[in-house]
C-alpha cells in the first residue's frame, strides 16, 4: 500500500468513526484542519508490551497554541515527543501511525532527524542550558546547522534570537556570562532562544513553566502570545488556567485515547464530553 | 447532571452553600411578593410594614452570595459546569434582589391607594400576580432540581403576564375615564401592575440562567 492509499484509508475510518452516534447530535469540531503544520493519523506509541497512546489523530495549525491536557501517564508528553521523533531515543519506544510535517513522512527512513528536530524545537520541563555562555548557547544550533555564515550573521542570529524570546534587554551586557547563572526564568527563555535560533517551524513545549515562579510564568505566557503565528506552537501543561490563557486549541487526553479536540474557549466553558468536564472541575479520580 | 463530587470537597460545600443561599433568596423573595399582594387586598397596613422590613434581609444575603462567589472564583478558579453555576448564581442573586425590591414596592402602596373602586371589581391584577409568582416559584424550582424543561416552562408563562399587563392598562384607563375619583387607586395600580410584569421577566431571567449553567447554551437563542 502506497503511503497515500494509507493515509486515505486512514481519513476515511476517521471519517466513519466522527460519524458515530456521539457526533450525530453534538457538532463536532473536525479533527482536520484545511492548510495544518502538523498532521497526525491514527497514531499508536508502545513501550514494550504497553500501549501508552492509542489512535490519536490531530492537526495542528501555525495560526494557533494548542495545550495538551490530561491526568499524569494519560500520554500527552509521549505524544508531544512523536511529533519531534524524541521517543527514537528510548530503545523500546515504538510508533505506529502517520505523521507529517507539511504533508512530509516525519517517521520516513529518507527524513534526516537532527534537520527534523531542527525544524520542530523542543522546550523541556526544566531548563536545561548548555554550561556554556549565554551568547554561545544562542549561537550553538546555528553553528552546527551552518546558518550564519561569519560572526557579524551569528551575532545577528543571537540577538534576534534573544529579542523574540524577551530576553536581550535581560542579558544584553552580559552575554558571555554562564547561562546556567541565569534565573529559572531566564534560562527558560534561554532555551527558548535556543530553540529558534535555528529558525524552527514549530515548537514543542513540555510543562515549559512547571518549575517557574508566577512572575517568569507569565513572561513565559507573554511569550507565547508573542511568538504565535510564527511558528506552531504545542504545550504540555498540567496547569488549566495556562492551557486556558495561552491556547487556542486544546486536546484532553486520558489513558493514552485523545478523548476530546476542540476551540480553548469551549472546552474550558462547555466540554462536549463527560470525561473532559470532570477533568478540568477538578471531579476526575 | 451535576453529580460525581469534586476531589476537593471543600469547594463542594461552597458550591452546594451558594446555592443553598439562592434557594433561599428566591423563596423570601417569592413570599414575599405572595405576601405583598395578600396585604394588598386585604389592606393590611401592619403586615405590608414588615414585608418592608423583611426586604433587607434578601439584600444582606444578596451581598453575601456576591463575595462567596467571587471568593470561590478567585480560591478555586472554576472551569466548565462549575464557572457556569457560580456566573448564574450570581446573576441570579441581582435578579432576586431586584424581585424582593417590587415585593417591597407593592407592600409600600398598601394603605395608599384611597379605595378599592377598580380592585373590588376587577380581579385581574391578582390573576396576574399568582402567575408572577408561579414563574418564580417554578424558575427557583428548576434551579433546585437543574430542570432545563421546567426553566424553558417558565419563559413561555411570560407572555401571560405580559398579556394581562397590557389588558390591564386598557381597564385602568376605562376605569379612571368613568371613575374619576379613583385615579389616586389607578396610579398605584398601574405601578404594581408594571412591578408584577417586571417580575415576570425577573423570573425568566432567573429561568435562563438556569438554563445556561445546564447546557452552556442560552435559552434566548431557542426563542429568537
Amino acid at each position: 500500500m502506497t503511503d497515500d492509499n494509507r493515509r486515505n484509508e486512514q481519513l476515511a475510518r476517521i471519517a466513519r468513526n466522527n460519524m458515530g452516534e456521539a457526533a450525530a447530535d453534538v457538532p463536532s469540531e473536525p479533527i482536520g484542519l484545511a492548510d495544518p503544520k502538523i498532521s497526525a493519523r491514527g497514531v499508536n506509541v508502545f513501550y514494550g508490551a504497553k500501549q501508552a497512546i492509542k489512535d490519536v489523530s490531530i492537526d495542528v495549525g501555525m495560526d494557533n497554541v494548542v495545550a495538551f491536557i490530561g491526568p499524569s501517564g494519560c500520554g500527552k508528553s509521549t505524544f508531544l515527543r512523536t511529533l519531534n521523533r524524541m521517543n527514537d531515543t528510548i530503545p523500546i519506544a515504538r510508533v505506529e501511525g502517520d505523521i507529517r510535517l507539511d504533508g512530509e513522512d516525519i517517521y520516513s527512513p529518507k527524513m534526516d532527524v537532527v534537520q527534523l528536530r531542527a525544524r520542530v524545537g523542543m522546550v523541556f520541563q526544566k531548563p536545561n542550558p548548555f554550561p556554556k555562555s549565554i551568547y554561545d548557547n544562542v549561537a550553538y544550533g546555528p553553528r552546527i546547522h551552518g546558518l550564519a555564515s561569519g560572526k557579524a550573521e551569528l551575532d545577528e542570529i543571537v540577538e534576534r534570537s534573544l529579542q523574540r524570546a524577551g530576553l536581550w534587554n535581560e542579558v544584553s551586557d552580559r552575554l558571555s556570562d554562564s547561562g546556567t547563572a541565569l534565573s529559572g526564568g531566564q534560562q527558560q527563555r534561554l532555551c527558548i532562544a535556543r530553540a529558534i535560533a535555528v529558525d524552527p517551524e514549530v515548537i514543542l513545549m513540555d510543562e515549559p513553566c512547571s518549575a517557574l515562579d508566577p512572575i517568569a510564568t507569565a513572561k513565559i505566557e507573554e511569550l507565547i502570545h508573542a511568538l504565535r503565528g510564527q511558528y506552531a506552537i504545542v504545550i504540555v501543561t498540567h496547569n488549566m488556567q495556562q492551557a486556558a490563557r495561552v491556547s487556542q486549541r486544546t486536546a484532553f487526553f486520558h489513558l493514552g485515547t485523545l478523548v476530546e479536540y476542540g476551540k480553548t474557549s469551549e472546552i474550558f466553558t462547555n466540554p462536549r464530553e463527560e470525561k473532559t468536564k470532570d477533568y478540568i472541575t477538578g471531579r476526575y479520580g | 447532571m451535576n453529580q460525581a463530587g469534586h476531589t476537593v470537597k471543600a469547594f463542594d460545600d461552597e458550591m452546594s452553600d451558594i446555592r443553598g443561599m439562592i434557594s433561599d433568596m428566591g423563596a423570601r423573595a417569592e413570599a414575599a411578593v405572595e405576601a405583598a399582594m395578600n396585604a394588598l387586598r386585604d389592606n393590611d397596613v401592619e403586615s405590608a410594614r414588615e414585608i418592608v422590613k423583611g426586604d433587607k434581609e434578601i439584600d444582606a444575603i444578596e451581598a453575601t452570595v456576591e463575595r462567596r462567589v467571587v471568593r470561590t472564583i478567585a480560591l478555586r478558579a472554576p472551569m466548565a459546569d462549575d464557572l457556569r453555576d457560580l456566573v448564574a448564581a450570581l446573576k441570579m442573586s441581582g435578579v432576586i434582589e431586584r424581585i424582593g425590591d417590587y415585593g417591597k414596592n407593592v407592600a409600600k402602596r398598601v394603605g395608599a391607594l384611597e379605595g378599592h373602586g377598580f380592585l373590588d371589581s376587577n380581579p385581574q391584577l391578582f390573576r396576574m400576580a399568582d402567575i408572577a409568582i408561579e414563574m418564580v416559584h417554578m424558575a427557583m424550582e428548576a434551579y433546585a432540581r437543574r430542570d432545563v424543561d421546567m426553566a424553558r416552562a417558565v419563559c413561555v408563562r411570560d407572555d401571560d403576564v405580559d398579556q394581562l399587563h397590557k389588558e390591564l392598562f386598557v381597564d385602568f384607563i376605562a376605569h379612571v375615564a368613568k371613575h374619576p375619583t379613583d385615579a389616586t387607586e389607578i396610579a398605584h395600580l398601574l405601578s404594581i401592575s408594571k412591578n408584577l410584569e417586571r417580575i415576570g421577566d425577573h423570573a425568566t431571567n432567573c429561568a435562563e440562567m438556569v438554563y445556561f449553567s445546564q447546557t452552556g447554551s442560552n435559552l434566548g437563542d431557542e426563542f429568537d
